[in-house]
């Protein structure tokens, strides 16, 4: 079991990411992430889908993907040299005075901004891999993690070349 | 102006449709209105299901789109079950479906349902029409989508007001089909196709396994000369039966479940196995790690997700049947000798043909064997779902390609009356017989209102045994014979027939069964057959759930 990246160029249309998170669901494979927007091509999105699976688990997401009319190139970029970002929001309980300063040091070694501030809470802006996110967030559990939300990854192949747009 | 309803009629005609199946309602008034005016034929049926089988026996026995027609709400959902059972078999199908006017979509309007979210998991692809500029495009390409590639069901939504709504007159239809998400692939890799023709030449003991994907791809004459040339032996799914004449000196019938003993002996032993327009379903191959276990498998599909889904692939070839078994045959070397091999098969065809008890009372296989014997393969046999399904299977003589209809993925109870409606229209010189158990029959028995309205001469063959056979047969064999809602009172099928004004003979001996067919090839129009065989007949040859193929239960044994 891996986890794999898959960039998908879907057309822009309504009913697309139903059709793709039906599909999944539908066939039972698993998702770890998917993140979805408007891409280089102006009727196009790209996905960028984490799913988790053997071999040919991954080659059955794969061709399933394909098979959908509206997807319009699948391509696994796991073994090719990318980048991947993750954006994460947290809301952490801080006291002024006493954890907030803390808080802040944190935020600054993880290159996280801070977004707003409040009486007795932080918001905290990071990007990264996951890996990046999940120290933060295991750091800062301590404190009192009121709220949490992450985009999923989005990710591009290193390089001057973009992934092509045709099948 | 040019309405919406104008469109789609039109875009109908110039795709070629010959006949809907159809059954009208509030949000879909507009188009039957233009049907009013139209040339194309619209059959009334009477219950929506049995519009969605119509089409889709329409579009097995012709190899053209099949087209259904409905309402809202629930006239859409009556259709669910007939597109899913095309989806499963790789049918195609248009379905157009009424729809609450856009302003009201996602209301809980009166006979809203989400029809396109409902058919998202059943359909090759669907639409909703939201303007009524697109919908020229959207019917040609639902079209295309249908029937090229692995074919299957599209569905058409369409809200009232884009059925009323106007277009200026000139708008032409699009010229071509572009898709950019969708293009099929039908030529076989030539690299791959030399791999396997290489250990066609060189293997001792290769089989054919072929299914429905040679019927939709038109490949049977190419199947059957390869084969010959090759000197394969060649054992079909229940959807590629017809596709090799069942008396030719090659075939080995059908295998699985319910298949020949010396085709899954053949299927088990042999060192090549090639797949074509199949997809190793469960009860084909039954434990799946003991099937074809010692083989190397070339697998041709055109759809590239069935190769290597439930059993690695040693050559994959995407491609179209037809195409890559032409190619074949033009690059194929002459195998080496395989005398052994033809003898190991003779022996097993000699000692384990396909039998029952002939001893006079009325059996399902006889009454099978005897309309095959009169019919000679010139007719359309339809089934229903159930024992009487793989009786016709096993002992009715096809001979022909698009002359079997049967709902295999799904195994839809009641799918066979209407699609023999269907069929009929696909092939009207030739005669359609369904095969039907009393408990499928009365699943979409509704229908005889539609065939006798419109004359439509389809001959009912019921095989009743007063049980849901197939299941009492599980029943039986796996819970100890505890018939728990199996059994069927007795029906007399003649008289709700001439309810319908339509003539039937209720049959109990064997010398009868003749003499009744024979009556319903000479009667003009619908017949009836309730044929009343021994209540606890078996399907045998049969592998348990979980079995390997090989490992079957063989029933009777003279
Ligand atoms: C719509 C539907 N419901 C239930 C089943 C499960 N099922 C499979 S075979 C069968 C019995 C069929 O009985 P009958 O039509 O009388 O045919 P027989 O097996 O007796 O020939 C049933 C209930 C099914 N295949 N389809």
């Amino acid at each position: 079991m891996k986890a794999h990246t898959l960039s998908v160029l879907v057309e822009n249309r309504a009913g697309v990411l139903s059709r793709v998170a039906g599909m999944f669901s539908r066939r039972g494979f698993n998702i770890e992430s998917l993140a979805v927007g408007t891409c280089e091509v102006p009727d196009m999105s790209r996905m960028t889908i984490v799913a988790i699976g053997d071999d040919a688990e991954v080659e059955q997401i794969k061709k399933q993907l394909n098979k959908l009319v509206d997807v319009i190139k699948v391509t696994d970029i796991t073994d090719v040299e990318n980048v991947g970002r993750e954006l994460a929001l947290i809301k952490v309980n801080t006291e002024p005075g006493g954890s907030r300063a803390e808080v802040m040091q944190i935020a600054d070694i993880f290159r996280a901004q801070i977004i707003d501030v409040a009486a007795k809470s932080l918001v905290l802006e990071v990007t990264g891999d996951s890996g990046k996110i999940n120290a933060l967030e295991n750091l800062l559990r301590q404190y009192g993690i009121t709220e949490l939300v992450r985009t999923g990854k989005i990710a591009v192949v290193r390089g001057g070349k973009g992934l092509k747009s045709s099948k | 102006m040019k309405t919406g309803a104008k469109i789609l009629i039109e875009g109908l005609q110039h795709e070629g449709v010959e006949v809907i199946f159809g059954y009208p309602g509030g949000a879909i008034l507009p188009v039957y209105d233009e049907l009013y005016n139209s040339r194309m034929k619209h059959i009334l049926v009477r219950h929506e299901q049995a519009a969605a089988h119509a089409a889709d026996g329409y579009a097995r026995a012709s190899g053209r789109v099949g087209v259904c027609l409905s309402t809202s709400g629930p006239g859409a959902c009556n259709l669910v079950t007939g597109i899913a059972t095309a989806y499963m078999d790789s049918i195609p199908v248009v379905a157009i479906t009424g729809q609450v006017p856009t302003a009201l979509l996602g209301n809980d309007a009166f006979q809203e349902s989400d029809i396109t979210g409902i058919t998202a998991p059943i359909t090759k692809y669907n639409y909703l029409v939201k303007d009524v500029a697109d919908l020229g495009r959207v019917v040609r390409e639902a079209f295309y989508i249908s029937g090229t590639g692995r074919p299957g069901p599209v569905l058409i939504d369409l809200p009232k007001d884009i059925q009323n709504a106007g277009l200026a007159d000139e708008t032409p239809l699009p010229e071509h089909v572009a898709l950019r998400g969708y293009q099929p692939t039908y030529r076989g890799h030539a690299r791959q196709i030399d791999t396997a023709l290489r250990m066609m030449a060189e293997a001792e003991r290769p089989v054919i396994y072929a299914g429905g994907g040679i019927i939709l791809s038109g490949a049977s004459q190419e199947l059957v000369e390869l084969a010959e040339r090759m000197g394969i032996p060649v054992t079909t799914t229940l959807m590629g039966l017809g596709c090799i004449p069942c008396d030719h000196p090659l075939n080995l019938g059908m295998l699985g479940m319910h298949g020949t003993c010396y085709a899954n002996y053949a299927v088990t032993d042999c060192d090549l196995l090639i797949a074509v327009g199949v997809r190793f379903d469960d009860r084909v191959t039954g434990r799946i790690e003991a099937f074809a276990p010692g083989a190397q498998i070339v697998h041709i599909d055109i759809d590239p997700a069935e190769i290597g889904k439930n059993k690695p692939i040693d050559v994959p070839i995407v491609g179209d049947a037809k195409t890559v078994l032409q190619a074949m045959i033009q690059r194929m070397k002459p195998p080496g000798a395989r005398g052994k091999w033809q003898d190991q098969i003779r022996v097993w065809k000699e000692k384990y043909p396909l039998q029952y008890r002939e001893d006079g009372a009325l059996r399902p296989q006889y009454i099978i064997r005897e309309l095959s014997d009169l019919l000679k393969g010139e007719a359309v046999i339809v089934s229903e779902v159930g024992q009487n399904q793989m009786w016709t299977a096993q002992y009715f003589c096809f001979k022909k390609p698009r002359t079997w209809i049967t709902s295999g993925g799904l195994g839809t109870m009641g799918y066979g009356f209407p699609a023999a409606m269907g069929a009929h229209f696909a092939q009207p010189e030739v005669p359609v017989f369904v095969i039907a158990g009393d408990g499928s029959f009365q699943m979409n028995i509704q229908e005889l209102g539609t065939v006798a309205q419109y004359n439509i001469p389809v001959k009912v063959v019921i095989l009743n045994n007063m049980y849901l056979g197939m299941v009492r047969q599980w029943q039986e064999i796996f819970y100890d014979r505890r018939y728990s809602y199996t059994e069927l009172p007795s029906v007399e099928f003649v008289k709700i027939a001439a309810a319908y004004g339509i003539d039937g003979v209720r049959v109990e001996t064997c010398d009868e069964v003749l003499p009744a067919m024979k009556l319903a090839l000479d009667t003009d129009g619908p017949f009836v057959m309730d044929f009343r065989i021994e209540r606890e007949e078996n399907v045998y040859p049969m592998v348990p759930a979980g079995a390997a193929i090989n490992e079957m239960m063989q029933g009777y044994m003279k």
